[in-house]
Protein backbone atom coordinates (compact mmCIF):
# COMPACT_ATOMS: atom_id res chain seq x y z
CA UNK A 1 0.00 0.00 0.00
CA UNK A 2 1.83 3.21 -1.12
CA UNK A 3 1.43 6.24 0.86
CA UNK A 4 0.14 9.75 0.17
CA UNK A 5 2.29 12.72 0.49
CA UNK A 6 1.81 16.34 0.09
CA UNK A 7 4.46 18.67 -1.25
CA UNK A 8 4.43 22.38 -0.67
CA UNK A 9 5.87 23.70 -4.09
CA UNK A 10 7.90 26.60 -3.31
CA UNK A 11 7.46 30.07 -5.74
CA UNK A 12 10.29 33.00 -6.01
CA UNK A 13 10.32 35.36 -8.89
CA UNK A 14 7.32 33.60 -10.60
CA UNK A 15 9.26 30.21 -10.70
CA UNK A 16 9.32 27.01 -8.81
CA UNK A 17 12.27 26.48 -6.80
CA UNK A 18 14.60 23.84 -7.36
CA UNK A 19 14.32 22.52 -4.15
CA UNK A 20 10.28 21.77 -4.92
CA UNK A 21 11.39 19.14 -7.62
CA UNK A 22 13.86 17.50 -5.13
CA UNK A 23 10.89 17.77 -2.69
CA UNK A 24 8.71 15.97 -5.60
CA UNK A 25 11.72 13.31 -5.31
CA UNK A 26 11.65 13.05 -2.15
CA UNK A 27 7.71 12.45 -2.02
CA UNK A 28 7.68 9.91 -4.40
CA UNK A 29 10.50 7.29 -2.30
CA UNK A 30 8.04 8.01 0.38
CA UNK A 31 5.19 7.49 -1.44
CA UNK A 32 5.92 3.82 -2.80
CA UNK A 33 3.73 3.62 -5.57
CA UNK A 34 0.88 5.90 -3.54
CA UNK A 35 0.32 9.37 -4.59
CA UNK A 36 2.18 12.89 -4.92
CA UNK A 37 0.08 15.93 -4.27
CA UNK A 38 1.81 19.12 -4.92
CA UNK A 39 0.67 22.02 -3.28
CA UNK A 40 1.03 25.87 -4.96
CA UNK A 41 0.16 29.00 -2.75
CA UNK A 42 0.06 32.13 -3.81
CA UNK A 43 -1.63 34.25 -6.87
CA UNK A 44 -1.56 33.46 -10.24
CA UNK A 45 0.27 30.09 -9.56
CA UNK A 46 -2.34 27.84 -11.80
CA UNK A 47 -0.08 28.43 -14.68
CA UNK A 48 3.00 26.86 -13.40
CA UNK A 49 1.30 24.22 -11.52
CA UNK A 50 1.92 21.72 -14.86
CA UNK A 51 5.17 21.83 -14.01
CA UNK A 52 5.05 19.67 -10.60
CA UNK A 53 3.55 16.75 -12.71
CA UNK A 54 5.95 17.11 -14.92
CA UNK A 55 8.67 16.56 -12.16
CA UNK A 56 6.84 13.44 -10.65
CA UNK A 57 3.94 14.68 -8.88
CA UNK A 58 0.40 13.19 -9.33
CA UNK A 59 -2.11 16.35 -9.16
CA UNK A 60 -1.65 19.43 -7.72
CA UNK A 61 -3.69 21.65 -5.64
CA UNK A 62 -3.55 25.47 -6.23
CA UNK A 63 -4.94 28.54 -3.45
CA UNK A 64 -4.74 31.68 -5.09
CA UNK A 65 -5.66 34.71 -3.28
CA UNK A 66 -4.01 38.40 -2.97
CA UNK A 67 -3.45 37.98 0.66
CA UNK A 68 -1.29 35.09 -0.16
CA UNK A 69 0.96 36.40 -2.53
CA UNK A 70 3.77 36.83 0.37
CA UNK A 71 4.23 34.11 2.26
CA UNK A 72 2.69 34.58 5.96
CA UNK A 73 2.72 31.55 8.72
CA UNK A 74 -1.41 32.15 9.04
CA UNK A 75 -2.18 32.52 5.28
CA UNK A 76 0.06 29.38 4.45
CA UNK A 77 -1.41 27.47 7.83
CA UNK A 78 -4.44 28.39 7.56
CA UNK A 79 -4.19 26.85 3.30
CA UNK A 80 -1.88 23.65 4.95
CA UNK A 81 -4.52 22.85 7.15
CA UNK A 82 -7.41 22.74 4.56
CA UNK A 83 -5.57 20.35 2.53
CA UNK A 84 -4.38 18.03 4.76
CA UNK A 85 -8.10 17.87 6.21
CA UNK A 86 -9.41 17.28 2.53
CA UNK A 87 -6.51 14.93 1.53
CA UNK A 88 -5.69 12.89 4.78
CA UNK A 89 -1.82 12.52 3.68
CA UNK A 90 0.41 10.18 5.70
CA UNK A 91 3.29 12.78 4.68
CA UNK A 92 3.76 16.34 3.93
CA UNK A 93 7.64 17.59 2.88
CA UNK A 94 8.73 20.93 2.83
CA UNK A 95 11.57 22.23 1.34
CA UNK A 96 14.13 23.36 3.93
CA UNK A 97 14.34 27.10 3.25
CA UNK A 98 13.08 30.24 5.00
CA UNK A 99 9.45 29.33 4.01
CA UNK A 100 9.61 25.91 4.94
CA UNK A 101 11.56 26.51 8.13
CA UNK A 102 9.57 28.84 9.39
CA UNK A 103 6.12 27.01 8.56
CA UNK A 104 6.35 23.56 9.36
CA UNK A 105 7.03 23.80 12.93
CA UNK A 106 4.11 25.34 13.74
CA UNK A 107 1.98 23.19 11.13
CA UNK A 108 3.51 20.43 12.72
CA UNK A 109 2.63 21.67 16.38
CA UNK A 110 -0.90 22.10 15.50
CA UNK A 111 -1.71 18.68 13.91
CA UNK A 112 0.66 16.81 17.14
CA UNK A 113 2.83 15.54 14.52
CA UNK A 114 6.85 14.64 14.79
CA UNK A 115 8.68 16.82 12.25
CA UNK A 116 12.14 16.33 10.78
CA UNK A 117 14.29 18.60 9.98
CA UNK A 118 16.25 19.47 7.47
CA UNK A 119 16.64 15.71 5.70
CA UNK A 120 19.90 15.30 3.16
CA UNK A 121 18.90 11.62 2.63
CA UNK A 122 15.57 9.83 2.58
CA UNK A 123 15.09 6.11 1.83
CA UNK A 124 12.79 3.34 2.77
CA UNK A 125 14.66 0.29 4.83
CA UNK A 126 12.32 -2.70 6.38
CA UNK A 127 9.57 -0.92 6.05
CA UNK A 128 10.39 2.64 7.64
CA UNK A 129 11.33 5.57 5.98
CA UNK A 130 14.56 6.67 7.34
CA UNK A 131 15.81 10.42 6.76
CA UNK A 132 19.71 11.37 7.32
CA UNK A 133 20.08 14.50 8.57
CA UNK A 134 23.20 16.65 9.76
CA UNK A 135 23.96 17.67 13.26
CA UNK A 136 25.98 19.60 14.98
CA UNK A 137 26.44 21.72 11.87
CA UNK A 138 27.52 18.86 10.49
CA UNK A 139 30.01 17.58 12.37
CA UNK A 140 28.22 13.88 12.70
CA UNK A 141 24.97 12.69 11.24
CA UNK A 142 21.67 10.93 12.46
CA UNK A 143 19.24 8.81 11.09
CA UNK A 144 15.96 9.31 12.43
CA UNK A 145 12.31 7.80 11.57
CA UNK A 146 9.20 8.60 12.89
CA UNK A 147 7.21 6.16 15.26
CA UNK A 148 4.01 8.24 14.55
CA UNK A 149 2.31 7.09 11.64
CA UNK A 150 1.89 10.78 9.74
CA UNK A 151 5.60 11.59 8.48
CA UNK A 152 6.27 15.38 8.09
CA UNK A 153 9.66 16.47 6.66
CA UNK A 154 11.60 19.64 5.24
CA UNK A 155 14.65 18.37 3.18
CA UNK A 156 17.62 20.02 2.22
CA UNK A 157 17.90 22.20 -0.98
CA UNK A 158 21.01 20.60 -3.77
CA UNK A 159 21.16 17.19 -1.71
CA UNK A 160 18.12 14.64 -3.12
CA UNK A 161 18.09 14.24 -6.63
CA UNK A 162 15.31 15.68 -8.47
CA UNK A 163 13.73 13.39 -10.90
CA UNK A 164 14.38 14.05 -14.43
CA UNK A 165 11.57 16.69 -15.98
CA UNK A 166 9.25 14.10 -18.03
CA UNK A 167 6.63 16.58 -20.24
CA UNK A 168 4.86 13.55 -21.45
CA UNK A 169 3.44 13.30 -17.71
CA UNK A 170 0.20 14.39 -16.98
CA UNK A 171 -2.10 14.84 -13.75
CA UNK A 172 -5.05 16.78 -12.20
CA UNK A 173 -5.05 20.77 -11.09
CA UNK A 174 -7.43 21.53 -8.68
CA UNK A 175 -8.27 24.81 -7.19
CA UNK A 176 -9.07 24.93 -4.17
CA UNK A 177 -11.40 27.22 -1.99
CA UNK A 178 -9.95 29.71 0.35
CA UNK A 179 -11.48 32.05 2.98
CA UNK A 180 -8.62 33.70 5.25
CA UNK A 181 -9.15 34.88 8.56
CA UNK A 182 -7.39 37.64 10.01
CA UNK A 183 -3.81 37.47 9.01
CA UNK A 184 -1.93 38.14 12.62
CA UNK A 185 1.40 39.48 11.16
CA UNK A 186 1.66 42.00 8.14
CA UNK A 187 4.53 42.17 5.82
CA UNK A 188 5.01 45.85 5.18
CA UNK A 189 7.88 45.67 3.15
CA UNK A 190 10.57 43.13 1.71
CA UNK A 191 13.64 44.97 0.68
CA UNK A 192 15.47 42.74 -1.45
CA UNK A 193 19.16 42.49 -0.61
CA UNK A 194 20.58 40.66 -3.34
CA UNK A 195 19.60 42.02 -6.76
CA UNK A 196 20.74 39.17 -8.59
CA UNK A 197 22.97 36.62 -7.28
CA UNK A 198 22.78 32.99 -6.41
CA UNK A 199 21.26 31.94 -3.38
CA UNK A 200 23.72 30.35 -1.17
CA UNK A 201 21.88 27.51 -0.01
CA UNK A 202 21.20 26.07 -3.23
CA UNK A 203 24.52 27.12 -4.81
CA UNK A 204 25.58 24.02 -6.73
CA UNK A 205 29.07 26.33 -6.88
CA UNK A 206 29.99 28.50 -4.16
CA UNK A 207 33.29 31.29 -4.08
CA UNK A 208 34.08 32.07 0.10
CA UNK A 209 36.35 34.54 0.98
CA UNK A 210 38.34 34.41 4.18
CA UNK A 211 40.36 36.89 6.46
CA UNK A 212 42.69 36.31 3.54
CA UNK A 213 40.64 38.83 1.34
CA UNK A 214 41.65 41.76 3.28
CA UNK A 215 38.94 44.34 2.21
CA UNK A 216 35.52 45.13 1.19
CA UNK A 217 36.88 45.50 -1.96
CA UNK A 218 38.81 42.29 -2.03
CA UNK A 219 35.93 40.88 -2.43
CA UNK A 220 35.41 41.72 -5.98
CA UNK A 221 38.08 39.30 -8.28
CA UNK A 222 35.96 36.57 -6.05
CA UNK A 223 32.96 38.27 -7.05
CA UNK A 224 34.23 37.72 -10.84
CA UNK A 225 35.23 34.74 -10.71
CA UNK A 226 31.19 33.32 -9.04
CA UNK A 227 29.56 35.36 -12.00
CA UNK A 228 31.75 33.34 -14.40
CA UNK A 229 30.66 30.55 -12.83
CA UNK A 230 26.93 30.89 -11.84
CA UNK A 231 28.52 30.54 -8.20
CA UNK A 232 27.53 31.78 -5.07
CA UNK A 233 29.54 34.30 -3.39
CA UNK A 234 30.08 33.29 0.35
CA UNK A 235 32.77 34.45 3.65
CA UNK A 236 33.99 33.02 6.82
CA UNK A 237 33.35 34.43 9.48
CA UNK A 238 36.41 35.88 10.28
CA UNK A 239 35.82 37.90 6.83
CA UNK A 240 32.52 39.27 8.01
CA UNK A 241 33.66 40.13 11.73
CA UNK A 242 36.22 42.58 9.55
CA UNK A 243 33.45 43.86 7.72
CA UNK A 244 34.45 42.90 4.43
CA UNK A 245 31.25 41.70 3.69
CA UNK A 246 27.63 41.01 4.83
CA UNK A 247 26.59 38.67 7.73
CA UNK A 248 24.32 36.90 5.14
CA UNK A 249 27.10 35.24 3.06
CA UNK A 250 28.60 33.63 6.31
CA UNK A 251 29.32 30.04 6.13
CA UNK A 252 29.93 28.20 8.83
CA UNK A 253 28.97 26.52 12.72
CA UNK A 254 26.91 29.70 13.39
CA UNK A 255 26.05 30.98 9.53
CA UNK A 256 25.02 29.04 6.65
CA UNK A 257 25.63 25.31 6.02
CA UNK A 258 25.94 24.81 2.77
CA UNK A 259 26.68 21.56 0.85
CA UNK A 260 27.42 22.64 -3.15
CA UNK A 261 29.28 20.43 -5.49
CA UNK A 262 32.00 22.92 -5.41
CA UNK A 263 33.80 25.01 -2.73
CA UNK A 264 36.87 27.45 -3.78
CA UNK A 265 38.26 28.71 -0.38
CA UNK A 266 39.85 31.99 -0.93
CA UNK A 267 42.23 33.28 2.09
CA UNK A 268 39.91 31.15 4.56
CA UNK A 269 42.41 29.82 7.10
CA UNK A 270 40.03 26.66 8.04
CA UNK A 271 39.09 27.05 11.43
CA UNK A 272 36.61 24.01 12.92
CA UNK A 273 33.75 26.47 13.00
CA UNK A 274 33.91 26.97 9.35
CA UNK A 275 34.44 23.75 8.41
CA UNK A 276 31.76 22.68 9.95
CA UNK A 277 29.31 24.74 7.52
CA UNK A 278 31.19 23.61 4.36
CA UNK A 279 33.09 20.09 4.76
CA UNK A 280 30.47 17.81 3.28
CA UNK A 281 30.80 19.64 -0.35
CA UNK A 282 31.82 17.26 -2.61
CA UNK A 283 34.55 19.12 -4.14
CA UNK A 284 36.41 21.58 -2.37
CA UNK A 285 39.40 23.64 -3.61
CA UNK A 286 41.84 26.05 -1.24
CA UNK A 287 43.57 28.92 -1.85
CA UNK A 288 45.95 29.93 0.53
CA UNK A 289 48.86 31.90 0.88
CA UNK A 290 49.68 29.73 4.19
CA UNK A 291 50.86 26.45 3.59
CA UNK A 292 50.12 25.29 6.96
CA UNK A 293 46.90 26.66 6.57
CA UNK A 294 44.23 24.02 8.07
CA UNK A 295 42.01 24.14 4.72
CA UNK A 296 44.31 22.31 2.94
CA UNK A 297 43.70 19.17 4.99
CA UNK A 298 40.30 19.17 3.59
CA UNK A 299 40.68 20.41 -0.22
CA UNK A 300 40.49 17.98 -2.42
CA UNK A 301 42.89 20.57 -4.63
CA UNK A 302 45.35 23.14 -2.98
CA UNK A 303 46.93 26.54 -4.10
CA UNK A 304 49.18 27.89 -1.74
CA UNK A 305 49.54 30.79 -3.23
CA UNK A 306 48.13 34.89 -3.41
CA UNK A 307 44.66 34.06 -3.99
CA UNK A 308 44.90 38.20 -5.68
CA UNK A 309 47.02 36.73 -8.48
CA UNK A 310 45.38 33.15 -8.53
CA UNK A 311 41.71 34.17 -8.70
CA UNK A 312 42.08 36.26 -11.35
CA UNK A 313 43.99 33.88 -13.51
CA UNK A 314 41.21 30.88 -12.76
CA UNK A 315 38.27 33.86 -13.86
CA UNK A 316 40.42 33.77 -17.34
CA UNK A 317 40.64 29.88 -17.24
CA UNK A 318 37.11 29.50 -16.94
CA UNK A 319 35.75 32.07 -19.11
CA UNK A 320 37.82 30.92 -21.89
CA UNK A 321 36.11 27.61 -21.28
CA UNK A 322 32.73 29.52 -21.81
CA UNK A 323 30.89 28.65 -18.78
CA UNK A 324 26.92 29.69 -18.87
CA UNK A 325 25.92 31.07 -15.78
CA UNK B 1 7.45 44.12 29.68
CA UNK B 2 7.31 40.42 31.25
CA UNK B 3 10.42 39.00 29.54
CA UNK B 4 10.96 35.13 28.66
CA UNK B 5 13.63 33.90 27.00
CA UNK B 6 14.24 30.34 26.00
CA UNK B 7 17.60 28.68 26.06
CA UNK B 8 19.92 25.72 25.86
CA UNK B 9 23.11 24.44 26.50
CA UNK B 10 25.38 23.49 23.61
CA UNK B 11 28.29 21.86 22.85
CA UNK B 12 30.69 24.69 22.24
CA UNK B 13 32.23 25.29 18.53
CA UNK B 14 35.61 24.23 18.99
CA UNK B 15 34.30 20.72 20.07
CA UNK B 16 34.97 17.70 17.78
CA UNK B 17 32.22 14.97 17.92
CA UNK B 18 32.76 11.29 19.19
CA UNK B 19 30.55 8.80 18.74
CA UNK B 20 30.22 5.50 20.78
CA UNK B 21 27.80 2.99 21.76
CA UNK B 22 25.56 5.16 18.88
CA UNK B 23 25.71 8.03 21.23
CA UNK B 24 27.47 11.36 21.57
CA UNK B 25 29.91 11.50 23.94
CA UNK B 26 30.05 14.48 26.22
CA UNK B 27 32.93 13.56 29.03
CA UNK B 28 35.05 16.50 29.36
CA UNK B 29 33.65 18.67 26.73
CA UNK B 30 33.31 22.13 27.24
CA UNK B 31 29.44 23.95 27.39
CA UNK B 32 28.15 26.88 26.01
CA UNK B 33 24.93 29.17 25.77
CA UNK B 34 23.60 28.41 22.47
CA UNK B 35 24.97 31.23 20.50
CA UNK B 36 21.53 32.27 18.83
CA UNK B 37 20.15 32.00 22.49
CA UNK B 38 22.72 34.58 23.44
CA UNK B 39 21.06 36.85 20.92
CA UNK B 40 17.79 36.21 22.33
CA UNK B 41 19.21 37.02 26.05
CA UNK B 42 20.59 40.44 24.57
CA UNK B 43 18.00 41.89 23.32
CA UNK B 44 15.80 41.02 26.25
CA UNK B 45 18.01 42.90 28.68
CA UNK B 46 17.87 45.67 25.64
CA UNK B 47 14.01 45.86 25.63
CA UNK B 48 13.95 46.14 29.82
CA UNK B 49 16.47 48.72 29.39
CA UNK B 50 14.22 50.56 27.52
CA UNK B 51 10.48 49.42 28.97
CA UNK B 52 11.10 48.10 32.16
CA UNK B 53 10.27 44.80 32.89
CA UNK B 54 11.15 41.21 33.93
CA UNK B 55 13.10 38.85 32.59
CA UNK B 56 13.12 35.03 32.75
CA UNK B 57 15.33 32.75 31.48
CA UNK B 58 14.23 29.23 30.96
CA UNK B 59 15.57 26.27 29.65
CA UNK B 60 14.93 22.37 30.05
CA UNK B 61 17.57 20.16 30.11
CA UNK B 62 19.53 18.65 32.91
CA UNK B 63 21.17 20.00 36.70
CA UNK B 64 24.14 20.94 34.72
CA UNK B 65 22.16 23.78 32.76
CA UNK B 66 21.80 25.54 36.08
CA UNK B 67 25.45 26.80 34.69
CA UNK B 68 24.49 28.33 31.57
CA UNK B 69 20.94 29.97 33.37
CA UNK B 70 23.75 31.82 36.10
CA UNK B 71 25.63 33.32 32.94
CA UNK B 72 22.01 34.85 31.29
CA UNK B 73 21.47 35.98 35.01
CA UNK B 74 25.37 36.77 34.77
CA UNK B 75 24.46 38.68 31.75
CA UNK B 76 21.47 40.87 32.84
CA UNK B 77 18.20 38.15 33.53
CA UNK B 78 16.06 38.93 36.56
CA UNK B 79 15.27 35.32 37.33
CA UNK B 80 15.88 31.43 35.79
CA UNK B 81 13.66 28.46 35.54
CA UNK B 82 15.57 24.75 35.01
CA UNK B 83 12.66 22.39 33.67
CA UNK B 84 14.44 19.10 34.62
CA UNK B 85 13.39 16.46 32.46
CA UNK B 86 16.86 13.92 33.09
CA UNK B 87 15.14 11.54 35.04
CA UNK B 88 11.39 11.85 33.67
CA UNK B 89 12.52 11.63 29.48
CA UNK B 90 15.12 9.69 27.72
CA UNK B 91 15.21 10.74 24.24
CA UNK B 92 13.04 13.84 23.94
CA UNK B 93 12.75 15.25 20.51
CA UNK B 94 11.36 18.47 19.42
CA UNK B 95 7.49 17.85 20.12
CA UNK B 96 8.71 16.73 23.78
CA UNK B 97 10.34 19.84 24.54
CA UNK B 98 7.98 22.14 23.16
CA UNK B 99 5.32 20.34 25.57
CA UNK B 100 7.25 21.11 28.22
CA UNK B 101 7.53 24.57 27.48
CA UNK B 102 3.91 25.26 26.55
CA UNK B 103 2.85 23.06 29.98
CA UNK B 104 4.99 26.05 31.76
CA UNK B 105 4.65 29.01 29.69
CA UNK B 106 0.89 28.93 29.73
CA UNK B 107 0.41 29.54 33.51
CA UNK B 108 3.10 32.14 33.04
CA UNK B 109 1.60 35.91 32.36
CA UNK B 110 3.95 37.40 29.31
CA UNK B 111 4.03 39.76 26.67
CA UNK B 112 6.96 38.71 24.56
CA UNK B 113 9.39 35.07 24.50
CA UNK B 114 12.51 35.36 22.97
CA UNK B 115 15.05 32.70 21.73
CA UNK B 116 17.62 31.41 19.01
CA UNK B 117 15.97 30.77 15.68
CA UNK B 118 18.50 27.50 16.08
CA UNK B 119 20.65 25.45 17.84
CA UNK B 120 23.86 25.15 16.69
CA UNK B 121 23.74 20.73 17.70
CA UNK B 122 20.32 19.93 16.64
CA UNK B 123 19.71 22.28 13.97
CA UNK B 124 15.92 21.87 13.55
CA UNK B 125 14.83 25.18 14.79
CA UNK B 126 11.42 23.72 15.92
CA UNK B 127 11.05 24.19 19.43
CA UNK B 128 10.07 27.66 19.25
CA UNK B 129 7.71 27.94 16.17
CA UNK B 130 6.13 25.45 18.19
CA UNK B 131 5.74 26.71 21.37
CA UNK B 132 4.25 29.74 19.61
CA UNK B 133 1.74 27.60 18.03
CA UNK B 134 0.51 25.85 21.05
CA UNK B 135 -0.02 28.91 22.88
CA UNK B 136 -1.47 30.16 19.92
CA UNK B 137 0.74 33.79 19.84
CA UNK B 138 2.06 35.11 15.87
CA UNK B 139 5.88 34.10 16.08
CA UNK B 140 8.52 35.61 14.04
CA UNK B 141 11.37 33.91 13.38
CA UNK B 142 15.14 35.03 12.21
CA UNK B 143 14.59 38.62 13.34
CA UNK B 144 17.43 40.87 12.90
CA UNK B 145 15.86 43.96 14.53
CA UNK B 146 13.03 44.47 16.99
CA UNK B 147 11.14 47.45 18.39
CA UNK B 148 7.81 47.60 20.79
CA UNK B 149 5.70 50.32 21.12
CA UNK B 150 2.85 49.71 23.65
CA UNK B 151 1.35 46.46 22.39
CA UNK B 152 2.61 47.16 18.38
CA UNK B 153 5.93 44.74 17.73
CA UNK B 154 7.54 45.78 14.49
CA UNK B 155 10.55 43.61 13.49
CA UNK B 156 12.79 42.85 10.06
CA UNK B 157 13.20 39.75 9.79
CA UNK B 158 16.07 37.63 7.36
CA UNK B 159 14.44 35.62 5.09
CA UNK B 160 17.55 34.27 3.16
CA UNK B 161 19.22 37.51 2.44
CA UNK B 162 15.93 39.58 1.67
CA UNK B 163 14.92 42.02 4.10
CA UNK B 164 11.21 41.63 5.58
CA UNK B 165 9.58 44.29 7.76
CA UNK B 166 7.09 43.20 9.47
CA UNK B 167 4.45 44.33 11.43
CA UNK B 168 2.84 42.45 14.65
CA UNK B 169 0.91 42.81 18.15
CA UNK B 170 1.77 41.28 21.58
CA UNK B 171 1.87 39.04 22.84
CA UNK B 172 4.38 37.52 20.80
CA UNK B 173 7.16 35.17 20.11
CA UNK B 174 10.42 36.48 18.68
CA UNK B 175 13.52 33.97 16.86
CA UNK B 176 16.81 35.78 17.07
CA UNK B 177 18.94 35.70 13.80
CA UNK B 178 22.72 37.20 14.27
CA UNK B 179 23.00 40.46 13.24
CA UNK B 180 20.48 41.35 15.78
CA UNK B 181 22.63 42.80 18.75
CA UNK B 182 26.02 42.16 19.80
CA UNK B 183 25.14 39.77 22.96
CA UNK B 184 27.77 41.55 26.47
CA UNK B 185 30.36 39.65 28.21
CA UNK B 186 28.77 39.22 31.91
CA UNK B 187 30.47 41.03 34.04
CA UNK B 188 32.50 40.37 37.08
CA UNK B 189 29.46 42.33 39.21
CA UNK B 190 26.77 40.73 37.06
CA UNK B 191 28.29 37.09 37.67
CA UNK B 192 28.08 38.14 41.70
CA UNK B 193 24.89 39.17 41.51
CA UNK B 194 23.68 36.38 39.31
CA UNK B 195 24.74 34.12 42.47
CA UNK B 196 22.24 34.93 44.83
CA UNK B 197 19.44 35.60 41.71
CA UNK B 198 16.28 33.08 42.21
CA UNK B 199 16.84 30.24 40.23
CA UNK B 200 13.80 27.64 40.31
CA UNK B 201 14.10 23.95 39.27
CA UNK B 202 10.55 22.14 37.73
CA UNK B 203 10.30 18.96 37.12
CA UNK B 204 7.39 17.39 34.89
CA UNK B 205 4.75 17.07 38.04
CA UNK B 206 5.68 20.32 38.58
CA UNK B 207 4.06 21.03 35.46
CA UNK B 208 1.01 18.84 35.58
CA UNK B 209 2.41 16.69 32.72
CA UNK B 210 2.53 13.55 32.05
CA UNK B 211 5.33 12.11 30.35
CA UNK B 212 3.19 9.75 28.01
CA UNK B 213 1.83 13.38 26.96
CA UNK B 214 5.51 14.45 26.15
CA UNK B 215 6.79 11.04 24.51
CA UNK B 216 8.78 11.89 21.15
CA UNK B 217 7.65 11.07 17.55
CA UNK B 218 10.72 11.03 16.51
CA UNK B 219 13.12 8.44 16.81
CA UNK B 220 17.48 8.27 16.11
CA UNK B 221 18.21 5.11 15.35
CA UNK B 222 21.60 5.52 14.13
CA UNK B 223 24.45 8.64 14.76
CA UNK B 224 27.90 8.61 12.64
CA UNK B 225 30.60 10.40 11.82
CA UNK B 226 31.34 11.51 8.14
CA UNK B 227 33.88 10.04 6.18
CA UNK B 228 37.66 11.06 7.23
CA UNK B 229 38.49 13.56 4.32
CA UNK B 230 41.72 12.99 2.85
CA UNK B 231 44.16 16.05 1.95
CA UNK B 232 44.19 16.46 -1.44
CA UNK B 233 46.61 17.46 -4.22
CA UNK B 234 48.74 20.47 -3.91
CA UNK B 235 49.18 22.01 -7.38
CA UNK B 236 52.80 23.30 -8.22
CA UNK B 237 53.92 25.60 -10.60
CA UNK B 238 53.46 29.04 -10.92
CA UNK B 239 50.14 30.37 -10.67
CA UNK B 240 49.35 30.47 -13.87
CA UNK B 241 50.15 26.83 -14.56
CA UNK B 242 48.60 26.19 -11.41
CA UNK B 243 45.30 27.84 -12.52
CA UNK B 244 45.15 25.89 -15.64
CA UNK B 245 45.82 22.92 -13.95
CA UNK B 246 42.68 23.47 -11.74
CA UNK B 247 40.17 23.92 -13.97
CA UNK B 248 41.58 20.69 -16.13
CA UNK B 249 41.09 18.75 -12.97
CA UNK B 250 37.58 20.38 -12.05
CA UNK B 251 36.57 18.78 -15.15
CA UNK B 252 38.42 15.63 -16.03
CA UNK B 253 38.75 14.16 -12.70
CA UNK B 254 36.00 15.93 -10.31
CA UNK B 255 33.84 16.31 -13.01
CA UNK B 256 32.08 19.80 -11.34
CA UNK B 257 32.72 21.83 -14.35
Amino acid sequence: MGKKVIVLGEIRDGELRNVTFEAIAAGRTISGDGEVIGVLIGENVQSIAQELIHYGADKVLTAEDPKLKTYTADGYSQVMRGVIEQENPDSVIFGHTAMGKDLSPKLAARLQTGLISDAIDVSVTGGNVVFTRPIYSGKAFERVISTDPMIFATIRPNNIQASEKDTSRSGSIESIDVSLTDLRTVIQEVVKKTADGVDLSEAKIIVAGGRGVKSKEGFQPLQELAEVLGAAVGASRGACDADYCDYALQIGQTGKVVTPDLYIACGISGAIQHLAGMSNSKVIVAINKDPEADIFKIADYGIVGDLFEVVPLLTEEFKQLNIHS
Amino acid sequence: MNLFVLMKRTFDTEEKIVIETGKIQDDGAEWIINPYDEYAIEEAIQLKEKHGGTITAVTVGGEEAEKELRTALAMGCDQAVLINIEDDLEEPDQYSISQVLYHYMKDQEFDLILGGNVAIDGGSGQVAPRLAELLDIPCITTITKLEINGTDAEAERDVEGDVEKIKTTLPLLVTAQQGLNEPRYPSLPGIMKAKKKPLEELELDDLDLDEEDAEPKLKTIERFLPPKKEAGKLLQGEPAEQAKELVSLLRSEAKVI
